[in-house]
Order: C-alpha cells, then structure tokens, then sequence
C-alpha cells in the first residue's frame, strides 16, 4: 500500500503550478471524504496515545493530565516490585504460546483430514458445525462452560462420574485452569482457522498427486512431500504473524472465566491491568503495565513484518 | 483423479468420518445441552436429567425472560448499537477507503493519511487513556461510547481498498471525461459495485457489535444502559455456580434453566445471520489473506 509515494516528471516548468492547482480542486473531494475518519480517529486513538503519558505520572483524573505529578519511572518500579509481575507474565506467555501452537497444529491437522473426505455434503455440514462456536461471544460461550464444567451437576463431570472419575474443578483448580483456557480457546477457533489451510490445501496442483501415485507414492507418502510443503509458506507466514500476539492471551476468555482462587495460574497482563486500574484505580501504574506490554508487543510484530517480508517476501502494507 | 480402493484406504476413510463427525459433534452439542436445559422444569435440571433434549417440556424460563424488562431494555439497546453502529462503521470505512485507493501520483497527501491510520494498528493507548478520553468527552452511560471508538476500522478500511484497487481504472477515468466527480463515481459508480464487500464488512461489524460487551462494563456505569451481551456477562459471573458451593445454591439452581434460556437468546441473532456469515466471511477471510 505504500508504493508509488512521487509526482509525475512534469517536463513543462511554467505548467506546474496551475496544474497543482488544478489537482487541488479535483482532489479536494477526497480530503472532503476521508476528514470524518480522521477526526475520529484523532479524537478516539492519537488522543489516547498522548494519555500514555500518565505512565509517568501519579495521575489523579480530577487534576488532569497537565495538573498531576509526575514520578519519572516510578510507577515501572513499582511494577517490577509487584509480587505477582512473574507469575502474571508467565501465564500470558504460557497460555498464548499454548494457545497460538497447539490451536494451529489442531487447525492443520483437520483441515487436513477434511481435505480427505469425498463427501462434499458430509464436509459442508461438519464446516457449518466446526465454524459455528468462533462467531459466538466468550460471554456467551463463558456462560456455556461455566453451565457444563460445573462441579455442581454440570454435564462433563457427570460423563466423567459414569467413568468413576472425581469432579474435577476445571474453572477452580490452578492445575486444571490453564489447561481449561487453552482448550476452550481451541475448541472456538479451531475451526475457523481450517479455513485458510484449506484455502491453500485446494490450490495445490492436481497433477502433482496423479504424477505421484503413477510413480507408486502412497497416500501417507504423497501428504508427506506434496501436501505438508504445499501449505508450508503459509504454515510460516501465520507463525511469524503470530508473532506479535505472543502477549495476548485472551482477555475476554480470562476475564469472563478466572476467579480470585485462580488468579495463580490464569491471572494475565491485560486482566491485571484492568484490576489495577478500575479496581484498585491505581491509573498511573495501570497504564505503566499496559505500556510495557504495548512496547514488547509493537516490537514483536515489527519483527515478524520485517521476517515475513525477508522470509516469505510478503508486505502487510 | 485416481483414487486407490485398497482396504486400508477403505479403513482411513471410515476412521476420518468418525473422528470429523464426532469433532464436530464436540462443537455442536454444548449448545444442544443448553438449548434443552432452557426448555426443561426446573426440578428436572436440577436432578442432572436433563441431556441433550428437554425433560418436562415448559417455557417457565422464556416467559420468565419476556416478562423481564431489564432483559427486554438490554436486547433494544443492543438492537441499536448493532443497526447504527454498522451503518456508520460501513459509511466511514466506505468514505475513507476511497480516497486511500487512489495512486499517490493523483492523490499526493495519500501516503501521509495511510501513515496516519496504520499507524493506530501499531498502538494505542491503553485501556486507562482511553477511558480517561471517553469520559473527558461526556460519553460515559451513552450509547454512543459503544459506537464512535470503533467507527473507524483500519482492518475494514484496508479489505475495502484493496476491492477498490480491483475495480477497472477505466470506470473512474470515462466517468471523469462524462463530467463526474468524485462524490459522483464513489456513490454510483463503485458502491453498486462493491456490494459483496460491502455486506461482508456490514456482517463484520454487526457480529462485532452484538458481540461486544467488555465495552459497555467500562464505559457505562448504570446497568440499566447496557447492551445484552453485559447484561449477560453480568448475570453469568455473579452468581458463579461453580464456585459457590452450598452457600447460595438454592438460587442458582433455580436460575440455572433461566440463565440457559437467556444464553439462547443472546446467539440467536447470531445464528439468524449465520448462514449469510459462512458464505461472506470465509471470502472474505480468504481474500484478505492470501492475495499477495
């Protein structure tokens, strides 16, 4: 999108002016149009970046950003101090990470299967099923899980009462929690995520099977040296995006389901920064956490843009 | 082409079935279970009978909800961020990627404007910041939080360039020559044209809207203004079955069915619209994605 930033060589000197101003009145339509957008998204984004400046201070919001004291890094210092800072950053690393590898893998491995099926109705309908949950809001799925995780007559621990097993607390204990986000998290995309793969599964040449199997390649063989490096630049392409949401690790999903006894294993960076700022109304230090997270993140994905585009030799913009 | 029928590949085939239908069994009958259980008595619930179809069939919990108005006032509030939140994510993101789509070489001050918005996907502020400029506006407890912070989607605005920069060149430069202007070529010329993108970015947002809900929890403080999505969150996280053992048990039990029912009612909308979502979104998620 950034290509072609220069004038025309005008030849004629003496023409270039009133050609300037020529293109002014017809351009003027398009600044016309584009101005509302700008607008908002001054007043709703370049706004608020200047409020990262609160970082730095102890923002007390009845003085405003030009009346409250500033404290340098204080409010970063503070940060590293916080006790639960590690465990917090673990679990955002942990349960993204978690989330980001095994949600693919599963992604890959049914578009794969589904890519098997000759059935095309059969395919089509466990398509409109498996797509289904990622349109769905975590409040609502949240209210789903919560109904059928529960230890209190909740569906799964009657299943698993019928195998001799124990109720397992799945939203309450530190060990089962984790394991609980990640799988919900995949149970929602994972299907959604086929998507893609089977976008680039389709655009793999025909001929390269027939001339395959003509050659004696069995099935196992030819998804071995045709299909896995047939999707394997965008196998790469969406690991290297991923790059930067190494620190997102779902606030929706946490927030609707953690609760203070888990707060060990499932607390995040970005539900953390909700507590320390509408909770504990420390805004200076909230904004500090968030800070911090932003700038890793920022430097993360311009990293995978720079990857992606020597590596892959594609151009977000 | 050639499809060996050997046994083993007879065997693969009937295991793939298996494993597929039963991954997609996984994502369907959650909902089914809910879906029973609004439908159920009470004491059916309660007595863990209820599986996948409803036991004693009533609709205590759906009369329950209609007579409720605070459910009732939640749905129209999220009726209407949904309706004047799309329309004008829509217009704006129409409005901003024309120009956008425009050659540098007519359009000079072009790269300076696609700077100015990509730079907001690098960004932002934070949740405080951005709080802190909501209520600097007067916006607190008004619809209207939930609609302009997000009027502006860079993601639609560059899904819709790129559909622009498709359209033929010729359309704009005959039209130019017949007396046309901008205003003109944009709104009878392209728009008409770009309908399929144009309903994919209206699914996108209106999805988004009657999904949101952590925005109506910052932004507004009375309950009694908020979208059904924080109703909702509000209802599932307080009462929290899981965790509360005995000591409020007789409530939650009874709500348990009430609560099923007002999760049903909240993906409805959601399902109505789903068999338009899966032919436009997967377009457009495949557009978006693999062009190069």
């Amino acid at each position: 999108m950034l290509r072609g930033d220069f004038d025309p060589p005008y030849t004629l000197q003496e023409g270039n002016d009133e050609m300037k101003s020529n293109r002014w009145k017809r351009n003027l339509p398009l600044h016309l149009m584009i101005i509302p957008g700008v607008i908002l998204i001054f007043l709703f984004a370049y706004i608020p970046m200047g409020g990262i400046a609160m970082a730095f201070q102890k923002f007390i919001p009845n003085r405003g950003l030009f009346g409250s004291e500033w404290v340098g890094f204080a409010n970063f210092v503070y940060m590293i101090n916080m006790p639960d800072i590690y465990d917090v950053v673990r679990n955002t690393v942990l349960i993204a990470m978690s989330k980001i590898v095994l949600g693919q893998f599963v992604a890959i491995m049914a578009a794969l299967l589904l890519n098997e099926m000759r059935n095309r109705k059969v395919v089509r309908t466990v398509q409109t099923l498996i797509y289904m949950p990622h349109f769905l809001s975590w409040v609502i799925l949240g209210g789903i899980l919560v109904d059928v995780l529960s230890t209190n007559g909740g569906i799964v621990n009657q299943l698993l009462g019928v195998f001799g097993i124990e109720p397992i607390f799945f939203l309450g204990s530190n060990s089962w929690f984790p394991i609980t986000l990640i799988a919900s998290d995949i149970w929602k995309e994972f299907g959604f995520s086929t998507i893609i793969y089977l976008a680039a599964l389709t655009s793999i040449n025909p001929s390269l099977y027939e001339a395959a199997y003509i050659d004696g390649a069995n099935r196992w063989k030819q998804t071995l040296h045709i299909t896995l490096p047939g999707i394997g630049p965008i196998v790469v392409l969406l690991a290297l995006l991923s790059l930067g949401n190494v620190l997102n690790a779902g606030f929706e999903q946490v927030f609707m389901l953690y609760s203070p006894q888990v707060y060990r294993s499932g607390d995040i960076i970005d539900t953390m920064v909700y507590r320390i700022g509408f909770q504990d109304f420390q805004y200076g230090v909230s904004t500090a956490v968030n800070l911090f997270k932003s700038v890793i993140s920022m430097v993360l994905i311009l990293i995978s843009y720079r990857l992606v585009y020597k590596i892959a030799n594609y151009r977000i913009f | 082409m050639v499809e060996p029928n050997s046994l083993s590949r007879k065997l693969f085939h009937a295991a793939n079935y298996s494993f597929m239908i039963a991954l997609s069994l996984l994502c369907l009958l959650p909902f089914i279970h809910i879906w029973a259980i609004s439908f159920s008595d009470s004491a059916a619930v309660n007595g863990g009978l209820v599986k996948l179809w409803p036991v004693d069939f009533n609709l205590d919990a759906y009369s329950y909800i209609l007579g409720d108005s605070k459910f009732g006032s939640a749905f129209w509030i999220s009726l209407q961020r949904t309706v004047l939140g799309t329309l004008i994510n829509v217009l704006l993101c129409v409005l901003v990627a024309y120009p956008l789509s425009k050659e540098s070489t007519h359009f000079p001050a072009r790269s300076v404007y696609v700077w100015y918005f990509m730079m907001t996907m690098l960004i932002g502020g934070g949740l405080v910041p951005n709080y802190m400029a909501i209520k600097a506006y007067g916006l607190i407890d008004s619809l209207w939080a939930l609609i302009l912070p997000g009027a502006v989607s860079v993601y639609f605005i560059v899904l819709m360039l790129n559909f622009f920069r498709g359209l033929p060149r010729e359309l704009e430069e005959s039209a130019f020559v017949d007396g046309a202007g901008h205003w003109t070529i944009l709104f009878k010329i392209y728009m008409p044209l770009s309908l399929p993108s144009i309903a994919t970015i209206s699914l996108f947002a209106m999805v988004g809207h009657w999904n949101a809900w952590f925005d109506g929890l910052l932004y507004l403080n009375r309950p009694e203004n908020y979208p059904l999505q924080t109703f909702l969150q509000t209802i599932i996280t307080q009462p929290d079955m899981s965790k509360l053992h005995d000591v409020s048990q007789m409530m939650n039990v009874t709500t348990r069915n009430v609560k099923t029912a007002q999760i049903f009612v909240g993906m409805l909308p959601i399902l109505l619209v789903y068999p338009f979502l899966q032919r436009f979104f997967i377009k457009g998620i495949v557009v978006g994605s693999v062009k190069g």
